[in-house]
């Protein structure tokens, strides 16, 4: 007991500021005050593997470590969509997947956003259309934001689902959208 | 039997430790047995039907030698003997063939496995390189006929196939009493994607990135049997500089994803600690990596001929650094876990896979030798630089999560140990040399000991510079079955934990 308390005691908080929300990763436009309202700053994430090789799911594994500590920021991944405000989906839409990703949308309540996470959530990627594979995650549900990447950063996840929870940055603005 | 069929094959060209070997339809069968006498393990089955042949091939893993035997079906037949009653685990890896090639084996169980109902039966991906079959509209739900176990009081729980965790897509069918796990039946497929018949649409200097997209967290393995496949048909021979750069990188995928499961295991153990500790020094070590070799997942790092980037002497000794400083770390955590009693109830005697289970059923790869199973890639078949670096093999016999555990343990702090070996010995010389489209017809196998275990990549050449058929060949594939005996007698809550110390590939799997 005395190592892991002293282990924890010397490592102390490594966590970094959080990144700013992208508009440039915005692709819909259904945020209204509303949702924001209701959703506020903290989220429940139901993160939904819809046919990925595996690489986005272990950057978005890495949201939870201590550095990125996205928990510390009020949003935590949640086991069911019923709990969820935001489904984070990754992988092109394999064709044996596209039933459960419909019904896991359904499941959601509403408000709902949803982001896809990579070059095969955003374009379908090097799987492209095909028996197998359906392509983009638009293709199947709608999508709010888009976060490219194979596989994009922690920090490039974190940005996306902070913009897909962040309203549209007024034009006259001059400073990011204040996050904390 | 095994010297014999061994003296009667012949090398395949440009892939060392490699020996090919025709049957018939009437050979087949018997030599598997003879093999399976023998010892020998089944590495891979699959199917190549190609317009002017069809042929079912198996590789098997002999002491010291990757035995391929291929069995050119007659005109018009569409069916083999199976050889799932001698290697269990072909199996699954016939039922994948016949839902993508028509071409079926002989044996009782012709459930479809890779196919749901998002292509009807009359379509084979595989065998009709021209027609893409598009399903209209969703496709529904299927009735898969399931095991089903009866008697009083036993209940089913139906899981996923979208689960509970961030992690991949997959159903698994328990048979429980109470709280004990009478059977678990898998099923899966979901992520299937149409890799093998993306392959034959793909460039053959341009399918290292789609391998690499196989199972992303074994991309280095993937995309380095590729390429050793590729090369060994071209005839190029990589530079030492590159080949101890891609062992670099290999063993850097080792590390990233052992610190990922050892603080995943701690976590399922209910110790939050651990997962805390483990995926602060997973980040750290991506970032070394972002530093030293430019990315923090090595997905198009090996590259045909060599590797993309080069290092400097300063990030590599850099890398080092931080490589010590993680064996130090990982050395202290382990004795936490060691020490914690409630840790090591939960890993001592979760999910045993005796070292008898083991060999029956062809478990392979870091679980393998986990459960008694001494075979390790890199040590007893090594490809360059291997041969140079003296990697050793850890093996355990009680085949528990605390073995698999241990294992990772070990592996994690030899993989440290030989970053720093190969960043401080790294040969000079080119990153990378050209490299020709290889002939018409050529073949090769690639064989990379992954993190979890073998990938194989088996590659023939097309026309036009394209792939012909490549398969990749996943260890999950040998493991997976293996999972369903492991968790018997268990209770349901510790299949979590029992689940991520195998930590199996579903991508790799479905393809």
């Amino acid at each position: 007991m005395w190592k892991t308390l002293h282990k924890i005691g010397s490592i102390g908080i490594v966590t970094e500021p959080a990144p700013a929300a992208d508009d440039a990763l915005r692709v819909a436009e259904r945020l209204q005050a509303e949702i924001r309202r209701i959703i506020g700053r903290a989220l429940c994430i139901r993160q939904v593997d819809a046919g990925s090789c595996n690489g986005c799911e272990l950057e978005i594994h890495a949201l939870s470590n201590p550095i990125y500590n996205i928990e510390g920021l009020g949003i935590k991944f949640v086991a069911s969509p019923r709990h969820a405000d935001l489904l984070l989906v990754t992988g092109p839409v394999a064709r044996n997947m596209e039933l459960a990703l419909k019904r896991t949308f359904d499941a959601t309540p509403d408000p709902k956003l949803v982001v896809a996470v990579g070059d095969c959530g955003c374009t379908g990627g090097i799987f492209g259309e095909s028996y197998a594979s359906a392509g983009r995650v638009a293709n199947v549900i709608p999508v709010d934001v888009a976060v490219p990447g194979c596989p994009p950063s922690p920090s490039r996840i974190l940005a996306g689902i902070l913009t897909a929870i962040t309203a549209r940055r007024a034009p006259s603005t001059s400073g990011g959208p204040e996050l904390r | 039997m095994l010297n014999v069929l061994l003296e009667r094959s012949s090398p395949v060209p440009g892939s060392p430790g490699v020996r090919g070997l025709g049957a018939t339809s009437d050979t087949w069968h018997p030599m598997a047995r003879d093999l399976a006498a023998a010892g020998a393990r089944l590495l891979s089955l699959w199917v190549d039907r190609q317009p002017e042949k069809t042929a079912v091939i198996a590789a098997y893993l002999c002491d010291r030698a990757v035995l391929v035997i291929q069995s050119r079906l007659p005109a018009n037949e569409e069916t083999y003997p199976g050889i799932a009653e001698l290697f269990p685990c072909a199996a699954r890896m016939q039922r994948a063939a016949a839902d993508l090639t028509g071409i079926r084996a002989s044996d009782p169980d012709s459930r479809p496995w890779l196919r749901h109902a998002a292509w009807p039966a009359a379509y084979s991906p595989l065998a009709a390189p021209n027609e893409d079959y598009r399903p209209a509209g969703t496709p529904t739900a299927d009735q898969y006929p399931f095991v089903r176990v009866s008697g009083d009081g036993v209940h089913e729980i139906p899981v996923g196939p979208v689960h509970a965790g961030i992690i991949e897509p997959g159903h698994f069918r328990f048979s429980i009493v109470g709280e004990k796990v009478l059977k678990l039946e898998e099923r899966l497929g979901y992520v299937h994607k149409g890799i093998e018949r993306l392959f034959t649409k793909t460039k053959l200097l341009e399918g290292h990135r789609l391998a690499a997209r196989v199972s992303g967290d074994s991309a280095v393995a993937y995309s380095w049997a590729y390429c050793q496949a590729l090369e060994g048909m071209s005839r190029v021979a990589v530079p030492a500089h590159a080949s101890w750069l891609r062992a670099l990188a290999l063993e850097s995928e080792r590390i990233a994803s052992h610190l990922g499961d050892l603080g995943a295991l701690g976590n399922d153990a209910g110790f939050a600690f651990g997962i805390a500790q483990f995926s602060r020094l997973k980040e750290l070590w991506l970032r070394e990596l972002q530093a030293a070799l430019g990315q923090r997942y090595l997905f198009d790092f090996v590259v045909p001929g060599g590797v993309s980037r080069d290092s400097d002497r300063d990030r590599l000794v850099k890398l080092t650094g931080c490589a010590s400083m993680l064996a130090r770390e990982a050395a202290a955590i382990r004795t936490i876990y060691d020490e914690h009693a409630g840790v090591r109830d939960r890993f001592a005697g979760a999910g045993t896979v005796t070292a008898d289970l083991a060999k029956r059923l062809g478990l392979i790869g870091l679980a393998g030798r986990a459960s008694g199973q001494d075979f390790d890639l890199r040590i007893d078949l090594p490809c360059d630089p291997y041969g140079e670096l003296a990697a050793r093999k850890y093996v355990r016999d009680e085949g528990d999560v605390a073995a698999r555990v241990a294992v990772r343990f070990d592996e994690l702090l030899e993989s440290l140990r030989l970053v720093s070996n190969i960043a401080t010995h790294l040969p000079p010389g080119d990153p990378r040399v050209g490299i020709a489209v290889p002939p018409a017809g050529s073949a090769g196998i690639g064989l990379v000991e992954g993190w979890r275990g073998p990938v194989m990549v088996a590659l023939s050449a097309g026309t036009d510079g394209y792939v012909a058929r490549c398969r990749p060949h996943d260890p999950s594939w040998q493991n997976w079955p293996v999972l369903e005996h492991a968790v018997i007698g268990n209770i349901v809550p510790d299949f979590p934990l029992i689940n991520k110390s195998f930590n199996l590939s579903y991508s790799g799997h479905d393809l």
